[in-house]
C-alpha cells in the first residue's frame, strides 16, 4: 500500500476533495461580464464636428494610423472606412488599441458618443465609406424574425455560434459574443467588417435582412434560461466539461464518503 | 487452485483468521489488520445520536417529497427568479429539482449512514472453491464427447462431412453480395462516384444568395466581403425530393479579395479566369467530413472548418494549411453573364464534400 492511497482513507481526504470540486467548478464559472451602449445618432455631419474629430484623432489615433488616418505599418489605414466603422470600432472599446496583437480586446468605452461622432465625420470627410444608420434603418418592428434566423444560421452562425455567444477562430482570434451588442454595432459591424469578419453588404445582406438578423439577436438577447444553467450555451462540449468535471466529481466524493470506514 | 493451503480454521472474537494462511508461492499470507470497534459499538450514546441522524435524514426525505407535490401544485410555471451566477431561470423547474433531488439524496445517505455507523461491521472471510471439476466429472464428459462423435459418424461418414463443411464455407457468402450492392448501384442509376462528382451548377448557372435567392452584381461584394450562395435552379427545385442533396452538394461561398492578393487559384487562363476580378468561389462543404464552413477570416484569406479546425487558404488554390483535411476546397470556376450578373462557368472540377475511396486521387 503506497502512501498516496493510505491516505485516501484520512479524514481530511473529503473535505479536500469537496474544496477541489467548489474550486475547479468556480474557476469554470468565472463569469466575464462586459457591457457596451451606444445612443443611436444620425445626423448630417457639421463641419465643426469634422474640426474636432480631427483634434480628437490626432490626439487619441494618430500615433498608430498617421495624422492624414492613412495608416502606418502597425495599422491600416482608415481612408474609406466609413463613419460607421469608427463607430463601431470605438463605441464597443475596441479602439483606441492599448498594444498592437491578433485580436482588438473590448474595453471600457473612453470616449462620449459626441466624440465619436465627430471622429466619425472627420474620417468620412476623407474619403466615402459605409455611413452610420439612421434610426429608421435600425428599426425592427416590421422585420421578420423568422427570416432573421435563417439569415443568421446562414450567414452569422457559423462564426458566432447558433446562439450568439461566439466561438473561437484560429490565430488567437475569436468571433465575440453578441450578447452585449446594440443594433447599431450589430448593423455597423456587418457593413464594415471589423477584424476578421467579412463585410455583409448591403446588396447581398440588404437593410431589410440585416433588420431581421439585428431582430433576431435582440430575441436571442432576451432569452430566459428556463431549465437554469445555460453553460454559456456553447453546445455539447462546456456540457459535457460539466458533467465530466462536477458530475463526476459529486460521484467520486458520494463514493469515497461510502468506503471511508465509520469512527 | 488446489495447492492453496486449507484456510485456517481458527478466528478470533470478530471472526478474524488467525493469520496462519500460505499463498501459492509459499509465503505466509499477510495478517488481517485488527478490528476496531466504532465508537456507537462501545458507547450506547453514539449508537442513539447515529440513530437520531439516520430518522432525521428520512424525516427530512419525507419532508422534501411533500415540499416538491405543494411545489408542483403551487408554482406557476411561468415564474422566472433570477439567482447568483446561474442567472434566470423557471422558479418551478428549481423548487421540483432541488426538492425531488435531495429527497432521494437523504433517502440514500440515510441507508448508507445507518449502514456504516449500526449495523454489524465485523470483517467476515469467504473461502473460495477450487474451480477444477473432479476427475470423475472430466472422465464422464469425455467419454460422453467420444460416444458423440462415434455414434453420429463425423469421423467415419465423409462425404457427409466434407458436405456440411462446404455448405457452412458457403454460407457467409449472401452477406457479402448484400454488402456489396450498398456501394454497387443498378447499372441505370449513377453510381456514388458520378453521384459525389457532380452537382446542379452548370454553365451559365446564376448566382444566387441562400435564403433570399438574389443574383448578385460583381460591385455588390465590397473587398473582404463574404456571400454565402446557392445556384438560382435550387429555388425552382425546393419542394422536389432530393433538394436537401441537391442543396447539400451545391452550397458555396463567394469572397473578394484584391486581385494582388491571390496567389494561385485552381484552373483558369487569362483569357478565361475562374474569378471576377477577385471574387472567387469555393464549395462550402468540407473536404474532412462534410462540415459546411464559411468561417471565412478576411484578414487573413483563411477558411476555418469549425468541426475540426481544417484550416484552407483561399487566397492560395484553398490548399489545407491545417487540420485533418486532405484535399483543398473545390473552386467553382465563374465570370459575368451579359445582364452583369455572377453566374458559373461549368460545375466544380473536384469532387465536393468529404473524399471518399473511389475517388482516386484529384
Amino acid at each position: 500500500m503506497n502512501s498516496m492511497a493510505a491516505r485516501r482513507r484520512h479524514p481530511a481526504t473529503l473535505v479536500v476533495m469537496l474544496l477541489l470540486g467548489l474550486l475547479v467548478t468556480g474557476v469554470i464559472y468565472a463569469a466575464v461580464d462586459s457591457g457596451t451602449s451606444a445612443q443611436a445618432a444620425d445626423q448630417k455631419w457639421s463641419e465643426t464636428q469634422v474640426e474636432a474629430g480631427k483634434k480628437l484623432f490626432a490626439e487619441g489615433c494618430s500615433s498608430c494610423h498617421g495624422l492624414g488616418g492613412g495608416g502606418s505599418s502597425i495599422a491600416p489605414t482608415l481612408i474609406g472606412s466609413g463613419a460607421a466603422a469608427v463607430d463601431f470600432q470605438v463605441s464597443t472599446g475596441r479602439m483606441p488599441l492599448a498594444a498592437p496583437g491578433s485580436q482588438a480586446p473590448v474595453k471600457g468605452v473612453i470616449y462620449s458618443q459626441a466624440e465619436i461622432d465627430a471622429m466619425a465625420a472627420w474620417v468620412a470627410s476623407l474619403a466615402p465609406g459605409p455611413a452610420v444608420p439612421s434610426d429608421a434603418m435600425l428599426d425592427t418592428s416590421k422585420a421578420d424574425l423568422a427570416m432573421g434566423g435563417e439569415l443568421f444560421r446562414t450567414n452569422c452562425a457559423q462564426c458566432h455560434s447558433f446562439a450568439g455567444k461566439g466561438g473561437a477562430l484560429s490565430d488567437g482570434t475569436a468571433a465575440p459574443t453578441l450578447m452585449n451588442a446594440t443594433p447599431r454595432q450589430i448593423y455597423t459591424a456587418m457593413v464594415t467588417g471589423p477584424a476578421s469578419m467579412p463585410v455583409f453588404s448591403n446588396a447581398t445582406l440588404t437593410i431589410e435582412d440585416k433588420q431581421s438578423i439585428i431582430k433576431w439577436i435582440g430575441s436571442l438577447q432576451a432569452n430566459d434560461n428556463p431549465g437554469g444553467l445555460s453553460l454559456s450555451r456553447l453546445g455539447p462540449v462546456t456540457e459535457g466539461l460539466f458533467v465530466w468535471i462536477v458530475g463526476l466529481g459529486a460521484l467520486i466524493i458520494v463514493a469515497i464518503w461510502i468506503g471511508v470506514k465509520a469512527k | 487452485m488446489s495447492d492453496i493451503a486449507t484456510p485456517g480454521t481458527t478466528a478470533d472474537e470478530h471472526g478474524h483468521d488467525s493469520g496462519d494462511l500460505e499463498l501459492p508461492n509459499g509465503r505466509p499470507a499477510p495478517a488481517p489488520l485488527p478490528h476496531e470497534p466504532r465508537r456507537a459499538d462501545v458507547d450506547p450514546k453514539a449508537a442513539r445520536r447515529a440513530e437520531r441522524q439516520v430518522s432525521t435524514m428520512f424525516l427530512l426525505a419525507s419532508l422534501l417529497v411533500i415540499a416538491f407535490i405543494v411545489a408542483y401544485i403551487a408554482i406557476d410555471k411561468n415564474v422566472v427568479i433570477a439567482l447568483p451566477v446561474i442567472g434566470t431561470m423557471s422558479a418551478s423547474n428549481l423548487a421540483l429539482g432541488l426538492t425531488f433531488g435531495l429527497a432521494v439524496f437523504l433517502i440514500g445517505a440515510g441507508a448508507i449512514h445507518w449502514a456504516k455507523k449500526l449495523m454489524p461491521d465485523v470483517e467476515v472471510v469467504q473461502e473460495r472453491h477450487v474451480l477444477e471439476s473432479s476427475p470423475a466429472d472430466r472422465e464422464e464428459a469425455i467419454s460422453v464427447f467420444d460416444a458423440g462423435a462415434q455414434e453420429s459418424g463425423f469421423g467415419s461418414r465423409k462425404i457427409i462431412r466434407r458436405t456440411l463443411i462446404t455448405a457452412l464455407a458457403l454460407f457467409p457468402l449472401p452477406l457479402v453480395i448484400i454488402l456489396r450492392d450498398l456501394w454497387v448501384t443498378p447499372t441505370d442509376s449513377p453510381s456514388p462516384n458520378e453521384l459525389l462528382s457532380e452537382t446542379i451548377w452548370t454553365k451559365g448557372e446564376r448566382i444566387v444568395t441562400d435564403g433570399s435567392y438574389r443574383p448578385i452584381r460583381p460591385e455588390d461584394i465590397p473587398v473582404g466581403g463574404l456571400v454565402n450562395v446557392v445556384p438560382a435552379s435550387l429555388e425552382k427545385v425546393e419542394e422536389v425530393e432530393g433538394t436537401l442533396n441537391a442543396r447539400a452538394k451545391a452550397a458555396s461561398i463567394l469572397v473578394r479579395m484584391t486581385p494582388a492578393e491571390i496567389r494561385s487559384q485552381q484552373g483558369g487562363s487569362a483569357e478565361e479566369p475562374w474569378d471576377v476580378h477577385g471574387i472567387l468561389a469555393f464549395s462550402k462543404i468540407c473536404t474532412h467530413v462534410g462540415c459546411p464552413i464559411s468561417l471565412y477570416q478576411q484578414r487573413t484569406h483563411q477558411l476555418l472548418c469549425p468541426c475540426h479546425q481544417s484550416t484552407f487558404d483561399l487566397a492560395d488554390s484553398a490548399k489545407v494549411v491545417f487540420g485533418p483535411a486532405a484535399r483543398r476546397m473545390p473552386q467553382l470556376p465563374i465570370t459575368v453573364d451579359a445582364e452583369g450578373y455572377l453566374v458559373a462557368r461549368s460545375d466544380f472540377q473536384e469532387h465536393v464534400g468529404p473524399s471518399f475511396w473511389e475517388q482516386g486521387s484529384s
